[in-house]
């Protein structure tokens, strides 16, 4: 698919080179006219003005309000600039609602279902596309097919199997085991690493195969060094899913001393009880590392989103 | 899934031919398919466990009531002729799809156009993709914990705004009463479609990008304005993937769970008038107490499940393309 992405992209830009530019709804011509370029004009600094109040301005009183006061956060009418200035905010909320241990569970969460995904989905889709084993299809069918069922709809099934596993009588409620395992289970991965490795010409692997090389050393020599754009997707889409998660972690991870939750549980959980100002300093704490994360890998979060598929 | 039947079948057909014809190739063709397999089982195993299993445990809970000292027992239709009766199964399902449908009169329309602008614009063009994506990466209870503060009925920001307009003041989530468009799901709409419609934008300034200009171009030679041209231009010629994400848009938000439950504290507003069927499922099976009961929510599982599959299906269906 790399090359089935730089292809579409390739082709795009030939067919821009050849009309007239890049013609999107209204022509240059029109933009270029006085009335045009003053009609541009007003609405681009419009759409600016418009959007930072409403994308971010609620982010700029998340950073402002973590920094006031209690008595000036429950008094009306709210202020713009902050009149107090308590950054100890922060660091009471850190203790208080353990921000710290939150963090650090998210974390070992997001990138142990990372691993979890990257290995087996890794492997399955390999052995489907390239070793294509008896019933190989079968069960690329079964697996597809659980795209049709959204994952909500069995939160209680799955809850009830996750307490008592089936044959090894495990109970997994409380370990991290209970995100990472279910995690797996990703016909969406599954799909787009299996249709990329399809993109892969056979004469790779089979030239490999006749120099002797194991179905093993195939995969970690030729197809993974071939599939970083979409193993990049992947992990991006994985990390977030869990990052984002919040209805299987509220049952699964919930009410633990010390605490097993996610930031989002967490922050949930303080709504009771945690003044305003420390709690949404803790949520401003909790929205910083996913902050960064997008500001450095957007351009690949954008291209996954665009070129790797939808989802929801 | 004809291919794949038929694919397996005349694998299965010639397998004994194969085998009687060359009897050395069967040892080393059993040991490449045991290895394929080893890669396989991985991942053939957590979707046993954690999701066909559960679709089929599913139907089975949904028919089956606890016995007193452990083990289920047959119960017939009890559990979804219960849930029927809930008053408040009705009320769920009414909430779930005045949030659907409010949702998609703002998540649906309004990124679709904002794509449109975005695509026009020469500038900042970065800088915008950029901001209406940053809602989608916060963590959502750190989002909604926000909204929660702004949509606060002594102090909050949204009460201040409409104050210095003159309007009339609103307990916005809060606010009492259960019309079919009722303030409280308005709110909730609000809150989740600015931190949903990122996504969709960007997809769709990616289908609106791929547009080749010299339509446009004929299109204005033809004398067609603004207004005729996205109507025949850029919507026929993005009709897939806005067919994709209407489809895709109404599952998701029929699951609606973590907005009302993060705004209103679990609670699903006054009067129940947020409640989501997926709230209600958690409830059944998690929350209540003595009436705690996973073959209720089962149930109550199956009919989401019925109606999301009847939906995505009749939608595919009147949405083929024809001829």
């Amino acid at each position: 698919m790399a090359s089935l992405v730089t292809a579409s992209t390739r082709s795009r830009a030939a067919r821009r080179r050849e009309t007239s530019s890049e013609r999107t709804l209204i022509s240059s011509v029109a933009l270029n006219r006085p009335r045009g370029k003053i009609a541009y004009r007003v609405t681009l600094i419009l759409v600016i003005v418009v959007f930072t109040l409403v994308f971010i301005g609620p982010i700029y009183f998340l950073f402002t309000d973590a920094f006031k006061s209690t008595q000036e956060i429950i008094t009306p009418p709210p202020t713009l600039v902050p009149h107090s200035f308590v950054p100890s905010n922060f660091t009471t909320a850190w203790s208080r609602l353990d921000v710290g241990r939150l963090l650090w569970n998210t974390i070992y969460y997001a990138f142990g279902a990372l691993v979890f995904q990257l290995v087996f989905d890794v492997a399955a889709a390999y052995s489907l596309s390239k070793l294509r084993p008896v019933l190989g299809n079968v069960v690329l069918f079964l697996m597809l097919a659980t795209l049709m069922i959204p994952v909500t709809v069995l939160v209680v099934p799955q809850y009830v199997t996750v307490a008592n596993m089936p044959f090894f009588h495990w109970n997994l409620i409380g370990t991290p085991e209970a995100i990472w395992l279910p995690s797996v289970a990703n016909a969406f991965n599954i799909f787009l690493l299996k249709r990329f490795f399809d993109s892969i010409p056979a004469e790779y692997v089979d030239a490999a195969a006749v120099d002797g090389a194991s179905p093993l050393m195939i995969l970690w020599r030729i197809i993974l060094p071939m599939s970083r754009p979409i193993i990049a997707v992947v992990s991006i889409f994985s990390l977030v899913a869990v990052w984002k998660d919040f209805l299987w972690p509220l049952l699964v991870e919930y009410g633990y001393t010390p605490t097993r939750e996610t930031l989002n549980i967490g922050i949930w959980q303080a709504e009771v009880g945690v003044p305003e100002n420390l709690l949404i300093a803790a949520s401003a704490m909790a929205a910083i590392p996913t902050i960064l994360f997008f500001l450095i890998f957007q351009r690949n979060i954008m291209a996954g989103l665009t070129a790797g598929g939808i989802r929801g | 899934m004809a291919n794949v039947l038929t694919g397996a079948a005349r694998r299965a057909a010639a397998a004994p031919a194969a085998r009687r014809r060359r009897p050395v190739s069967l040892l080393p063709r059993a040991r490449r398919n045991a290895g394929a397999w080893t890669f396989l089982i991985g991942a053939v195993l957590c979707f046993s466990f954690f999701s066909w299993y559960p679709i089929v445990r599913e139907v089975i809970m949904s028919f089956q009531k606890p016995i007193y000292g452990g083990g289920y027992s047959f119960a017939g239709w009890s559990n979804y002729v219960r849930i029927f009766r809930d008053p408040t199964f009705w009320q769920a399902w009414r909430n779930t799809l005045e949030f659907t449908v409010l949702a998609l009169l703002l998540g649906y329309a309004i990124p679709f156009i904002v794509a449109i602008v975005l695509n026009e614009l020469r500038h900042a063009r970065g800088y915008l993709r950029i901001i209406v994506y940053l809602p989608v990466m916060l963590p959502p209870a750190s989002a909604l914990v926000l909204f929660v503060y702004f949509y606060n009925g002594q102090y909050g920001l949204f009460d201040d705004i409409l104050h210095f307009l003159h309007l009339p003041t609103s307990q916005w989530v809060l606010q009492p009463g259960s019309g079919f468009f009722s303030v409280a799901m308005l709110s909730v709409v609000i809150a989740s479609t600015w931190m949903n419609m990122g996504s969709a934008t960007l997809i769709y300034l990616a289908a609106l990008q791929n547009i080749p200009g010299e339509l446009y171009e004929a299109a204005e030679l033809e004398g067609a304005g603004i207004f005729r041209r996205i109507r025949h231009v850029t919507i026929p010629q993005t009709r897939l993937i806005l067919i994709l994400l209407l489809m895709l848009q109404v599952v998701a938000t029929m699951q609606m769970f973590i907005e009302s439950f993060v705004l209103t504290n679990g609670g699903g507003g006054v009067g129940d008038n947020t409640l989501s069927v997926v709230m209600l499922i958690y409830q059944y099976a998690f929350a209540m107490s003595g009436a705690s009961n996973y073959n209720s929510a089962s149930a109550l599982g199956v009919v989401l499940m019925l109606v999301l599959a009847v939906f995505s299906g009749g939608f595919l269906w009147a949405t083929r393309e024809r001829g």
